[in-house]
């Protein structure tokens, strides 16, 4: 017996909307199931991780913080699987866009002016950006392929931002502490609401989300993308550049990779420390998929995922299970939202012997 | 359909309402079918009447719906190709499925599913070769060897598994007619062995021919079954079409104008190991005039074509000129700028991405010189879609581009659809330069003879028309001036009416003019000549 994909001759618009639905339902039924298999009570489980968490205040702060380094890297990765460049390192140029932007508070801590907060984005994001680069120079010039490159290039600058704030960044005042010293006042992002924590990067977020989905939507540079994306070939006829595309969306994703890591370190920790990211940059992917490459939907799917992060540390203090649940919930989301996906497209056809026979004789 | 002639043979092979339903869609449609022993038999239809899914059926690849499939009376079940293969059905597919970097022998080993020894598959690949009259060298690279000589090893590889029914997809289309000639004799020979030959193809000249009995299909139906013999082309067509054909008309007496488009000594080196170079390539084209770029597939069209573009700009700016202005080093959207408009051969994936709508893939080749229409905002290029859906509309009108809602998907259009959109787009800019290529490749023959009339009355309009195509009945059709494309090399062009088939025919066989006397570049080997 084999197992095929036959590729399905319509698609139903219906499910393919649903889609994501379906997913999440499927994870939280698995996820049901999880709970169930490590003696707790999953229906209260399932509160405690996904409805808590939304009933307070300051824990939707916390929602917003979480979702919006998610969705700033997830939208330029979006543009980037829209055009057929797959990179996967997002959680690299998020730490050396941390890294980049922070040279202005580390180097100079008594540098006290408005124009610190700004310049430090900026330098955030052209280090994301140039990180970006490097794999987008290897592809361009040498054919290498970007997932690897962008990929392997994620632990040298986790190695990197390890050695820093070890070595050269740490504060001599800190205790041997391998962190630097607190960003003066200005240097930090200020929240939005005086109700809590919740700071300026999720409104950069929303403003990079809108703004490329109107690029995506009207512009003519969106539509190059979108071609090329579907058929180098087709891109070339119309005049489009597939390699300078290789350059432009891999900038632009590192660029919003580096936005949202200076802005974690800048407004949700205040210092650079060893470990600045619970793994943004790779729950992005899922998030841009989840959102169906869609920098409108992602806004959603972002907070979804935003939301199994906060229900985890939720769930670890109020029923004692490891943090760890909620990288399995993030597993189980992607590995529907792909399946479904996938199901969609194909139908599953098991052809069961007898063609064997034939095959062996011939 | 019954065997009325010879009543007390069994049929090798028959078909007795044989349906392939995907979703609700009838490809084959209880179809009848007899082969008898001994007998070339044609399947005739036009693109996507059903023959390839009737002939995956056949072979193995696809799984019917519904009826019953007799091999020599007996019902069976065919349910892979090493079935089809065991009880004797030989296939030589359209598209060839071999490995450019192995040897002939190698390849024929690969179909083999036993571990017989290479030099043994050599020997009898030899003998084969020799008895049907299909010279070849079982330790050439496949890479090296025409497209006839590559047809010759999927037939080898088919004989040498011994079938009484052998299935040739379109086999002519990548033939030269004197390679046609040849393919013939082996067919009679097979037929006088007693083995019976499936013969697809949508050349009534050719099938007429050489075929004893015809079926003709029609959106998954049989719509006729006759002796080809007994017809004329026309009855042919109108079996397969369900209607008359609109005959092309030419003016013969128009006079030519200014040159529009002027390549001169413009030579590329191939791209890739596989590709073909361009060498010394020279021609004028002027207002009025169609020339059509003949030759067998693979000798630099595709290349022609890219260079003519500028989807790959070439190194001398003064080797292409359109309108009197040196282009070859500048890109397509700036030749377009210039009044030339492109048709490329691959509709999907090249010339339209299937996944979009239309409007979006009228605005791929036309969002730079109709900028003014198509886009606002300046730097930041809004799409203006309603302008661009209503030109799509426009143009599906003037075409009579036949499609579900308004702006369906590209990749739900019939070929002959979309192709006829493909080329209502450059020519609803009216431009003044048009370089086409394969324009009516798969494409049914109601769409072929529109496509073609378009190109005719554009030229007449005032417009140099640049056709490349494979298909002579297409040249003769519609070409003021005919050139030869062989191994990358461009002949003179000669007036359509001085030319027989017999010369193109040996002009496309590389034998050329004696004023190019091939020079051969080191990576060149040598059997890419031996033709």
């Amino acid at each position: 017996m084999r197992v095929e994909l036959e590729k399905r001759v319509r698609v139903s618009t219906l499910f393919s909307i649903l889609s994501p639905l379906l997913a999440l339902v499927l994870t939280l039924v698995f996820g049901a199931v999880m709970f169930w298999l490590l003696g707790k009570e999953p229906l209260n489980a399932l509160y405690v991780y996904f409805v808590e968490p939304l009933l307070e205040v300051w824990s939707l702060h916390e929602l917003a913080i979480k979702a919006a380094p998610l969705i700033l890297i997830a939208v330029g990765l979006a543009i980037c699987y829209r055009s057929n460049n797959w990179n996967i390192g997002a959680e690299g140029q998020f730490t050396i866009g941390a890294i980049t932007g922070s040279i202005l508070p580390v180097m100079y801590p008594e540098w006290h002016s408005p124009a610190i907060l700004p310049l430090m984005l900026i330098m955030g994001m052209l280090g994301g950006a140039l990180y970006a680069g490097i794999p987008a120079l290897l592809k361009t010039r040498f054919n290498t392929n970007e997932i690897l490159t962008s990929l392997m290039l994620v632990y040298i600058a986790q190695l990197y931002l390890d050695w820093l704030v070890r070595g050269p960044w740490r504060d001599p005042q800190g205790y041997n502490f391998p962190q630097t010293k607190s960003f003066q006042v200005e240097a930090v992002l200020p929240e939005i609401l005086s109700s809590g924590r919740a700071h300026w990067a999720f409104v950069f977020a929303i403003v990079a989300a809108a703004a490329l989905w109107f690029m995506m939507r009207f512009m003519l540079k969106g539509f190059e993308v979108s071609v090329l994306g579907q058929s180098e070939r087709a891109g070339r006829f119309a005049g489009f550049s597939a390699r300078r595309m290789v350059w432009f969306s891999m900038l632009l994703s590192g660029a919003l990779a580096g936005l949202a890591g200076i802005s974690e370190v800048s407004g949700s920790i205040g210092h650079v420390q060893p470990v600045i990211s619970p793994g943004y940059g790779f729950t992005a992917i899922i998030v841009a998929f989840l959102g169906r490459l869609n920098p409108l939907g992602i806004i959603a799917s972002g907070l979804v995922l935003a939301l199994t992060y906060l229900g985890g540390e939720a769930a670890q203090l109020s029923i004692g299970i490891s943090d760890k649940v909620s990288r399995v919930f993030q597993g189980l989301l992607l590995f529907f939202v792909l399946s479904c996906d996938t199901l969609i497209h194909y139908r599953i056809r098991l052809i069961f012997a007898g063609a064997k026979s034939a095959e062996i004789e011939a | 359909m019954t065997l009325s002639e010879d009543p007390a043979a069994v049929p090798l092979l028959s078909v007795r309402g044989l349906t392939k339903l995907f979703g609700s869609f009838a490809a084959c449609d209880a179809i009848d079918l007899d082969i008898a022993p001994g007998e070339i038999h044609a399947l005739l239809g036009e693109n996507g009447a059903g023959k390839s899914t009737l002939v995956k059926m056949l072979f193995g690849v696809l799984q019917p719906s519904a009826g019953q499939i007799l091999w020599e009376g007996a019902p069976v079940t065919i349910s892979s190709p090493g079935g089809a293969r065991q009880l004797g059905v030989g296939m030589v597919f359209q598209h060839f499925s071999l490995f450019e970097a192995l040897t002939v022998a190698e390849n024929i080993a690969l179909s083999l599913d036993t571990g017989i020894s290479l030099s043994r598959i050599s020997e009898e690949a030899a003998s084969l070769s020799r008895d049907y009259g299909l010279p070849l060298d079982p330790k050439a690279h496949v890479a090296d060897l025409s497209v006839g000589e590559r047809q010759r090893i999927e037939i080898v590889r088919a004989l040498l598994q011994n079938p009484k029914l052998i299935i040739l997809d379109e086999p002519t289309s990548v033939l030269t007619p004197q390679e046609a000639d040849r393919l013939f004799e082996t067919l009679f020979k097979l037929k006088a062995e007693g083995r019976s030959v499936l013969y697809i193809s949508h050349r009534l000249e050719e099938v007429r021919r050489i075929c004893d009995r015809a079926t003709v299909l029609r959106h998954g139906r049989v719509t006729g079954a006759c002796d080809p013999k007994l017809e004329t082309p026309a009855s042919l067509a109108r079996m397969m079409v369900g209607s008359d054909v609109a005959e092309v008309h030419r003016d013969e007496s128009a006079p030519l104008g200014d040159i529009r488009i002027e390549v001169s000594n413009l030579s590329v080196p191939a791209r890739t190991p596989f590709a073909v170079s361009l060498r010394n390539i020279s021609m004028k084209v002027r207002a009025g005039e169609v020339l059509a770029v003949a030759g067998v597939a693979g000798n630099g069209q595709g290349e022609l074509f890219d260079a003519l573009s500028g989807e790959y700009p070439v190194d001398e700016d003064e080797a292409i000129r359109i309108r009197g202005k040196a282009v070859g080093r500048t890109r397509i959207n700036g030749r377009r700028v210039l009044g030339a408009g492109f048709v490329p051969e691959e509709r999907n994936g090249h010339a339209a991405v299937s996944a979009m709508a239309l409007s979006d893939n009228l605005l791929l080749a036309r969002s730079q010189p109709d900028k003014r229409a198509f886009l606002a905002g300046g730097v930041a290029s809004i799409i203006r879609h309603d302008a661009v859906r209503s030109a799509t509309r426009r143009i599906c009108e003037a075409m009579d581009v036949r499609k579900s809602g308004d702006d369906p998907l590209a990749g739900s259009l019939s070929g002959g659809n979309l192709q006829k959109f493909i080329v209502g787009r450059e020519l609803d800019r009216q431009p003044a330069v048009l370089v086409v290529n394969q324009p009516t490749w798969g494409v049914d023959a109601g769409a072929a003879s529109r496509i073609r009339q378009a190109l005719i009355d554009l030229a007449k309009a005032g417009s140099a028309v640049v056709v490349i195509s494979q298909d002579l009945d297409e040249i003769f059709e519609i070409a003021t001036n005919i050139a030869v494309i062989s191994e990358g090399r461009l002949s003179e062009p000669h007036p359509a009416g001085t030319l027989t088939l017999e010369r193109i025919g040996l002009m496309m066989g590389g034998i050329h003019e004696s004023h190019s006397i091939p020079e051969r570049a080191p990576s060149m080997p040598e059997s890419t000549h031996a033709r």
